[in-house]
């Protein structure tokens, strides 16, 4: 029986190599010297993405190019902020970002987090360099056991 | 669980949509009846990236990262992340994960030109184990040497350098923090005898002013930067001035914004020590009190090849770090020539701009904070860079107290705590000591048990010079932990990659990705990563930080702690160390270095019963006692009651962080200020008690050139760095899908009226050409950096487009740090 999961376990680790050795021979040689690939296209599609957990900062699914955010305006609250979301029908700033770093609920969006690429990033439609194998919390619990119903 | 009305509707509406669409329900979205367990196992660990250190919370189910958040306790961060810090929860989780050893083998035997293959742990030492003795045998210890980073963990790094030092006896140990902050890092020790800033982040709140010398602070600390937006936005009497040689992401919080031509940064300090002076706002007390005047040698060279022109025609290349005593009156005569006018058409910088700044540093009741990163470091004068803002704090005494801050930052998470305190540098030992002081190598071998005369007193090669002598055949066995040197080191194409690929090199590298480097390697053992191991970091405001084990690392992956240590096994001290030592200390013969260096009754002291029950540590199971612990300890010794003193073990797993000098349970926040630092004498106010006469040093030192600048041909001045989104040479930002597809690629940068002088456009794709190397990209004229006509940047973290092959191997001659700032390019179109 242990001997039998041995050879098992052997015949996997070989697989698992070749699949292991494929992946490292990925990688561009550092002698050559390729083509670089033309801009990736901004994604602007408007639709939201899931999130991966919680408190992951929602991307940004539209083209910002040429926007102004400096020290005198910030063309992201123009919509996004709480007074301009019905007219814009944009998602408002979470109400956390009305809070300043000593926890005070501040009448406008706290200053520390005023700009907004820090954590909000636009995507490209450039496809992933290497599959990413993060499993979130749902798919996670959906493989516990199911509970029996009453 | 009770459920209401409500909770039951929308239930029924999920089923009825989720059945329409024909999709199963997950369990989370189902109505909570039974037994499914949602509870999330929380951790407080710093964030994997930069040197600001920021707090997370790490969330695990079932064995795996489920999510993360900003820490609301760490007063770094206060519930902030970054984009790179929200993700993570991702970085582990890349498909190409390293799993176990490969070996470049043929016909079943190592072999330099051969296929990696997997091996076993035990083959892949016992290979590496024969290569280092034979390489020791027939060339002695300089011939081996080892390569780590800022990233290591403060014991992986300490273990790092007993392996390298007292058991191989070679000070061939550097870290790439080398490439980041060694200017500053030499310079604090130059001008106040003791490393690491004096002040801390509270400055941020505190401070009237910041000035940005070379340091894009929004990209690259942007939690930092976050403090500085919030006091600039909060209190509208603040002012930020960037100084850099291109506009960029801070440029827009800038009140006052300073392009000027590359190098010139060092004239622009120098007028202002010269403003200072001739406005009659010297604070002549404290520089009486507390200060030293020096002027330093000039014409140094660049830390090129001894045999290039540039060093030959150097008058001091070989005496770059001396200099000599001086006074107030020969220092003001010095700076005299830095006029307003001088400095405004050297530098390309209108009048009024450098007035204004200068007024900032003038003014006595402005705070200010200094702060600065690779603009600076990255310098051929770059240590000359660092002493001259600091020039400026002490004329005016704006130094060691709260809001006036000169403050230098830190690109990895430890590069304070590891590569400076532990001393992982080829000159350094823990707290400050040095290899090359006698007494020094004295208190560490007893500190470390060990026969007197094992510690080699000859520094070893640095990061450049470690490329040099692999290349030359003088370095032949080498291992590289926690960084991707290949992509990270300058003119790689030339100095880097022959060396790795030298037939009588052996290259070893530890990562948990295939990088650039890893693939150019001869074996390459997988590494755990973050909370797959338990581990510290120290950041750049002298904070010391934990974080317990909080995942199995996958596969055979095993921490760069384990691999050193396991590795130490392989070796008795008679294969080591010379028989004079052995036949004067016999008790030490026939022992492993294992024995000799870990197992010696002080790193072992502590249980493996002793690790936290609700935690995995897998270093404390595999060797049998918590190996973490007795390595910090013994580590932490050797800075207790002599300004460095670290708290307890066991203090850090409780807190988020302490910042060191930690006396009596407490914390230090302005070091060398009566009040604040208990190492500071009643009654004297201030002292710089890192030098034996408690005074900090002025250096005279002049304005010179770099080392190449643009010409007919390479019309264009280089600039490489970073970006946002990814963190160094990308090898875990860029398996983020999120930060990948934000920016896949690196571009160049530049002036659009550059690119229509050259027939280009924004995408038009383009080679960037030095007369080392080159790469193809695609240019950017309308991006987030704005450089001025004749500066393009390149950012590095593109596996695919190796600026460091373009880059040149100029370094600052004391510091020894790269100066990736400043070469000479063309741009063409392909």
């Amino acid at each position: 029986m242990r001997h039998g999961f041995g050879a098992a376990f052997a015949v996997v680790m070989v697989l698992f190599s070749a699949a292991l050795l494929a992946q490292t021979q990925r990688p561009v040689p550092f002698t050559e010297t390729p083509p670089a690939p033309p801009l990736a296209a901004d994604v602007t599609d408007d639709l939201r993405k899931i999130r991966s957990y919680p408190d992951q900062p929602p991307v940004i699914p539209h083209a910002i190019r040429d926007y102004q955010i400096d020290l005198n305006s910030n063309r992201c609250l123009t919509c996004h902020s709480r007074p301009y979301t019905e007219a814009s029908q944009a998602p408002m700033i979470s109400v956390t970002h009305y809070i300043d770093r000593d926890g005070q609920v501040l009448a406008t969006v706290s200053p520390r987090r005023y700009f907004c690429t820090q954590c909000h990033i636009p995507q490209t439609n450039a496809k992933p360099m290497v599959e990413n194998r993060f499993v979130d919390i749902d798919t996670i619990l959906s493989r516990q056991p199911q509970p029996e119903r009453r | 669980m009770k459920m209401t009305r409500r909770d039951l509707l929308r239930a029924q509406a999920a089923a009825t949509a989720a059945m329409a669409a024909n999709v199963a329900l997950p369990a989370a979205a189902q109505p909570a009846a039974g037994a499914i367990d949602r509870t999330l196992k929380w951790s407080k660990a710093p964030c994997r990236f930069c040197g600001t250190g920021c707090g997370v919370m790490v969330a695990v189910k079932d064995g795996r990262v489920v999510a993360t958040h900003g820490d609301m306790p760490a007063e770094v961060n206060r519930g902030l992340n970054c984009v790179k810090g929200y993700f993570l929860s991702k970085i582990m989780y890349g498909a190409d994960r390293l799993t176990q050893p490969l070996l470049r083998m043929k016909g079943g035997q190592y072999s330099k030109d051969g296929e990696f293959t997997p091996v076993s742990w035990d083959q892949a030492f016992d290979v590496m184990a024969q290569q280092w003795k034979r390489v020791l045998r027939e060339k002695g210890p300089t011939a081996v040497g080892m390569f780590g980073s800022g990233q290591w963990t403060i014991w992986e790094g300490y273990a790092a350098s007993k392996l390298m030092r007292a058991g191989f006896r070679s000070n061939n140990l550097d870290p790439n923090a080398r490439h980041c902050m060694a200017s500053a890092a030499v310079t604090l020790i130059r001008t106040f005898g003791i490393d690491e800033p004096m002040g801390c982040y509270d400055d941020f709140e505190l401070a009237d002013a910041f000035v940005l010398w070379g340091s894009n602070m929004a990209e690259m600390h942007p939690i930092l930067w976050t403090r500085v937006t919030d006091r600039r936005l909060s209190a509208p009497h603040v002012k930020v001035a960037v100084l850099s040689t291109f506009e960029n992401r801070s440029s827009e919080l800038a009140d006052l914004s300073v392009v000027f031509k590359p190098s010139t940064d060092l004239a622009i300090l120098n007028y202002i020590a010269n403003h200072i002076i001739q406005t009659n706002r010297v604070n002549k007390e404290f520089v009486d009190r507390h200060t030293t005047f020096r002027i330093g040698n000039t014409d140094i060279g660049y830390g090129l090849r001894p045999d290039h022109v540039l060093e030959q025609r150097a008058t001091n290349a070989k005496e770059a770090a001396v200099s000599r005593p001086s006074n107030f009156d020969e220092y003001k005569a010095f700076v005299e020539k830095y006029t307003l006018d001088e400095v405004a058409k050297l530098t390309n910088v209108p009048k009024d701009r450098l007035q204004a700044l200068a007024e900032i540093y003038a003014a006595p009741e402005t705070k200010v904070m200094s702060l600065w990163t690779m603009g600076f470091n990255q310098h051929v004068r770059g240590v000359w860079c660092n002493h001259l803002v600091y020039n400026l704090h002490l004329l005016t005494g704006k130094i060691s107290e709260p809001g006036n801050s000169p403050f230098s930052l830190t690109g990895q998470p430890s590069a304070c705590g590891t590569a400076r305190e532990v001393g992982t540098f080829a000159h350094r030992l823990p707290a400050d000591m040095q290899v090359d002081n006698p007494e020094h190598r004295r208190i560490v071998e007893v500190g470390w048990k060990l026969p007197e005369g094992v510690l080699p007193g000859q520094p070893g090669y640095h990061a450049v010079q470690q490329d040099r002598m692999l290349k030359d055949g003088k370095l032949n066995c080498y291992w590289i932990q926690v960084n991707n040197n290949l992509q990270a080191a300058p003119n790689s194409a030339n100095e880097t990659y022959q060396g790795y690929r030298n037939p009588d090199n052996f290259i070893v590298v530890s990562d948990a990705y295939p990088t650039v480097t890893a693939m150019a390697a001869d074996l390459i053992l997988p590494a755990a990563m973050w909370v797959e191991k338990e581990g510290a970091y120290g950041n750049a405001e002298r904070r010391t930080h934990f974080w317990h084990q909080l995942v199995k690392p996958p596969g055979q992956a095993r921490s760069d702690l384990w691999q050193l240590v396991e590795f130490s096994k392989r070796f008795k001290t008679d294969e080591v160390w010379p028989k004079e030592i052995l036949d004067r200390n016999p008790d030490y013969k026939g022992k492993s270095l294992y024995e000799v260096l870990f197992a010696n009754g002080q790193v072992n002291a502590h249980p493996a019963s002793s690790v936290d029950p609700g935690y995995d540590n897998d270093e404390a199971r595999h060797f049998g006692f918590y190996i973490q612990k007795g390595l910090f300890e013994e580590y932490a010794a050797f800075g207790r009651g002599h300004g460095h003193d670290l708290a307890p073990f066991d203090v850090y797993h409780q807190v988020r962080g302490l910042r060191w000098p930690v006396v009596e349970g407490k914390e230090t926040r302005w070091r060398f200020r009566e009040g604040y630092d208990p190492y500071v004498r009643a009654g004297t106010g201030v002292e710089f008690y890192g030098n034996p006469d408690k005074k900090a040093r002025i250096l005279a030192v002049p304005y010179e050139p770099p080392a190449e600048s643009p010409d007919q041909e390479y019309d264009l001045w280089l600039v490489t760095g970073r970006v946002l989104e990814h963190w160094h040479s990308g090898s875990m930002t860029l398996r983020v899908p999120e930060l990948y597809k934000s920016f896949p690629h690196a571009v160049v940068f530049m002036h659009p009226d550059d690119a229509q002088a050259r027939g280009l456009r924004r995408g038009s794709e383009v080679r960037v050409a030095s007369r080392r190397g080159e790469i193809r990209t695609r240019v950017e004229t309308r991006g987030r950096n704005r450089p001025p006509r004749g500066v393009v940047f390149v950012p590095w973290f593109d596996h695919t487009q190796l600026i460091n092959k373009v880059t040149l191997d100029a370094t600052d001659p004391i510091s020894k740090q790269t100066d990736f700032k400043k070469c000479a390019v063309k741009v063409t179109a392909v």
